[in-house]
């Protein structure tokens, strides 16, 4: 099992037909009959040309997120996502020496190039391939987090969670609860992997966005970057942290999201949404791939309607952080909730009735919801499934 | 070659199962397509009179039965038939393949080529009847089991016409007796024994094929599945096509145990060449009779080979040497070696060869242009939406993206 094994898939095999055409979804016309006019608004995203997205160095250290110390000292790198997630990963096993990644074919640097170099790198002791074996492989991963290690077990793709539901749902999530926080029975230093969402043709079992199942799990985290400097610092917060984590990353943007991420290590908050800016007329709270739909349509609706959009990154999907998205509501007085998961059992059910409890009296207008539509994934229809900008526009 | 490999494995055996064993000496399964033997003096006149084939002694292992006998009984109708589908199936995969690289099929696409003997040699050994599951390298089987190939390239097109609607794509084809097409590595092993209780429960003598990887052959499920179906006696057959990697991940760093006909335990089981269309059929009838027999389940393993890489994406070389895949593509392509026997024999000349590959040619070549001007199906709700219930059940709506994309299913779109 530990044998060293030969490196490197070339660039197809890592592909895996996805990632290299950028947000090729929102191109399309949508399927319903949305007026001419705002289908204009569906061109393809500019990733170079979002805000989001940290094009220079100052504009990286801007983030007050980052540690004083980093922000005055270090240098950036221009990084895709997959590079930035490789690069925690890096850094996790460099700082820690009990962390270990496991996955399918993860010693070959993973379908979508995550784990690259890091088998060379740190050993075949430490980033080895698992057999087909969800089930197995988070069961594994929760042992060993039991025993003190940090368990970084890769799903190669989100849609393949499910045989692993129960070792998450059931086991990982109660870990601390059913041991009455048993000191010797560690929980956390636990994070598990997976790429996420639709690319455009990935069809019934390649293209979900599963994160609304695990709206009913109590003690799991659950997060969801939007780009290289999050990921990593999400990454590494998560791994070191005291709880299991579900770490979720748009497969659409491991090559499209590309900015200068800050050399060195660092961590996020894993708790807490960003604001992606400010506006007084209505909040946008969304995460992932979609923020960068949602940037667009806050430039049109300014441009068009001159309405001021506060866009809200969740990023912490479970648990999620309230008081940003109830203080942002409270001021606009309008909410939309936009993610790409299926509108019934998708997160926005949950924010929607909470926004609702909490800010009412608030509130000028019903929170909306854009999401995927309740449908499985068709191949051929996918391109129409995910909530593009028309969609979104008011 | 092939078969060396797995033996180097064989150290990692963490248990020999020697009671109840009726395997005597070990033998290693050949991959040599064109093993089999029959005497030309034997070869019928006519075209639909049964003669007998020998095949290699060397077709077969047996794990606590006595497996088939190698002396084979087929008719030269049935010899040139099984030819033509062998070479039908390559030809519509060599078409995906080609559309692919023309942009025009897009996402997972998986072919079977160098397969191709596993698909044909078990239809040849069942009747419409009988069932068969599979994963999501599914093409040739869904082709055997009846589907045209213009609804298999108009799914990979995403067409109308394509056999699931153009929504599922290369991994997803479903029709009568075959259950996919089906993306969940392992997930459709149990769904074949349950498939093969009903068989049972219905007092029917047929028989369901369940067919997984090598490397799905380690998802719990599969092993779930053995012991309810040894449990309950049920007819089912396990067949694990193991065509030396899961991806980029050889056989035996997968797999503790690579005998995987063995790994049924308690479930007896049969090791094939699964490069002789011939051995897979006498051994998949014989797998028939057995399970139908109310003796239970049967696990069987198919020695085979995968000329391509796992999916479309994958060049297939970077785990694995260029000169083992032109190895076994030069010296044991199971078309190249039932081609050589036929000609051997006498069942077919040159011309006949030539007519049979033209044959399959232009079906193939017809259906593929038919395939690529099907239209595309209409974007609309009604089309998105279908399917989901069963017409007539559904809820009064479903909900789109917005809320004005709700779908009332009563307001036919
Ligand atoms: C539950 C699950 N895990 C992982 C995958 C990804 N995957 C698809 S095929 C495959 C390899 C399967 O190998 P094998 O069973 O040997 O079949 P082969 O491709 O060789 O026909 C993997 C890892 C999946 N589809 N489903
Ligand atoms: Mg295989």
């Amino acid at each position: 099992m530990f044998a060293r094994r030969k490196p490197g898939f070339p660039s197809g095999f890592a592909e895996q037909g996805v990632a290299h055409e950028p947000a090729c979804h929102a191109l399309r016309p949508c399927a319903t009959d949305a007026d001419p006019g705002k289908r204009k608004l569906n061109i393809p995203i500019d990733y170079a040309a979002s805000s989001y997205l940290a094009q220079t160095s100052q504009a990286a250290f801007k983030n007050h997120e980052l540690p004083a110390s980093l922000r005055t000292s270090s240098k950036t790198k221009r990084m895709n996502l997959f590079q930035a997630i490789n690069d925690a990963l890096a850094t996790i096993l460099e700082t820690d020496e009990k962390a270990c990644i496991f996955g399918e074919d993860v010693a070959f640097g993973g379908v979508f190039r995550c784990t690259m170099g890091l088998t060379e790198r740190f050993g075949s002791e430490r980033v080895f391939n698992t057999p087909l074996t969800e089930q197995g492989i988070i069961g594994f991963a929760i042992g060993m987090s039991a025993q003190g290690h940090t368990a970084l077990p890769e799903i190669q793709f989100a849609d393949y969670l499910f045989p692993s539901f129960d070792q998450l749902h059931n086991e990982a999530s109660k870990m601390r609860y059913r041991t009455a926080s048993a000191k010797a029975f560690n929980s956390g230093h636990f994070v598990v992997r997976m790429p996420t969402g639709a690319v455009g043709h990935g069809a019934l079992y390649h293209s979900q966005s599963p994160e609304g199942f695990f709206a009913g799990t109590q003690g799991l985290r659950v997060i969801i970057p939007r780009g290289p400097i999050q990921a990593k610092g999400l990454l590494i917060a998560a791994a070191r942290g005291p709880d299991p984590v579900v770490f979720m990353e748009p497969k659409l943007l491991y090559r499209a999201a590309v900015e200068e991420v800050p050399v060195g290590e660092y961590e996020l908050p894993i708790d807490t949404a960003e604001v992606l800016q400010r506006g007084k007329h209505i909040t946008l709270v969304s995460w992932g791939a979609m923020v960068y739909v949602c940037e667009v349509a806050a430039r049109a609706a300014k441009e068009r309607l001159g309405v001021d959009v506060e866009v809200i990154d969740l990023r912490a999907i479970r648990p999620w952080d309230k008081a940003t998205v109830k203080d942002s509501v409270d001021k606009t007085g309008r909410c939309v909730v936009v993610h790409e998961a299926s509108r019934t059992g998708g997160i926005g059910e949950g924010i929607a009735a909470e926004i609702q409890e909490r800010s009412f009296l608030k509130l000028e207008a019903p929170v909306q919801r854009v999401t995927g539509w309740d449908v499985h994934v068709p191949l051929i229809f996918e391109n129409f499934m995910i909530p593009d900008v028309a969609s979104k526009f008011p | 070659m092939l078969s060396r490999t797995l033996r180097s494995a064989r150290w990692a055996a963490p248990l020999r199962v020697t009671a109840n064993s009726y395997a005597t000496a070990r033998r290693t399964v050949t991959t040599d397509a064109a093993s089999a033997h029959a005497e030309k003096s034997a070869v019928p006149a006519e075209d639909d009179k049964q003669f007998t084939v020998s095949l290699s002694p060397e077709s077969f292992e047996n794990y606590k039965i006595d497996g088939p006998s190698t002396e084979l009984s087929v008719s030269k109708n049935e010899l040139k038939e099984m030819y033509l589908n062998m070479v039908t199936i390559r030809r519509m995969e060599m078409a995906a393949d080609k559309l692919y690289k023309e942009k025009k099929i897009r996402g997972f696409c998986h072919l079977s080529t160098g397969q191709e003997a596993v698909a044909v040699g078990i239809e040849r050994a069942i009747t419409p009847e009988d069932q068969v599951i599979t994963a999501y390298r599914c093409h040739g089987f869904a082709l055997m089991r009846g589907a045209s190939v213009k609804s298999i390239i108009g799914e990979l097109l995403g067409r109308r016409d394509g056999i699931a609607f153009g929504k599922g794509g290369s991994m997803h084809m479903f029709c009568k007796g075959f259950y996919g097409g089906n993306g969940i590595v392992g997930a459709q092993v149990p769904v074949g024994a349950g498939i093969g209780f009903a068989m049972k429960y219905m007092g029917r003598k047929n028989t369901t094929f369940a067919l997984y990887g090598d490397g799905a052959s380690n998802q719990g499920q599969v092993f779930e599945a053995y012991n309810m179906a040894k449990l309950w006696d049920i007819p089912v057959i396990f067949a694990c096509e193991n065509n030396k990697y899961g991806m980029g991940t050889a056989a035996n760093r997968s797999s503790a145990l690579t005998e995987y006909y063995k790994r049924g335990q308690y479930i007896p089981g049969l090791k094939v060449n699964g490069m002789d269309v011939l051995a897979v059929k006498q051994a998949s009838a014989w797998a028939k009779e057995y399970t139908t027999s109310g003796a239970g389940p049967m696990v069987m393993e198919f020695v085979t080979y995968r000329y391509g890489g796992h999916s479309m994406s994958d060049p297939g070389t970077t785990y694995r040497t260029r000169e083992e895949v032109q190895r076994m593509r030069s010296t044991q392509d199971p078309i190249q070696g039932l081609k050589q026997k036929i000609l051997d024999w006498g069942i077919v000349s040159e011309e006949d060869i030539k007519a049979l590959e033209k044959q399959a040619k232009q079906m193939v070549d017809k259906e593929v242009k038919e395939a690529e001007e099907a239209p595309f199906p209409e974007s609309s709700p009604g089309n998105l939406f279908e399917d989901i219930y069963v017409p007539g059940s559904e809820p009064d709506f479903m909900k789109g993206r917005t809320l004005e994309e709700t779908h009332y299913y009563s307001k036919k779109a």
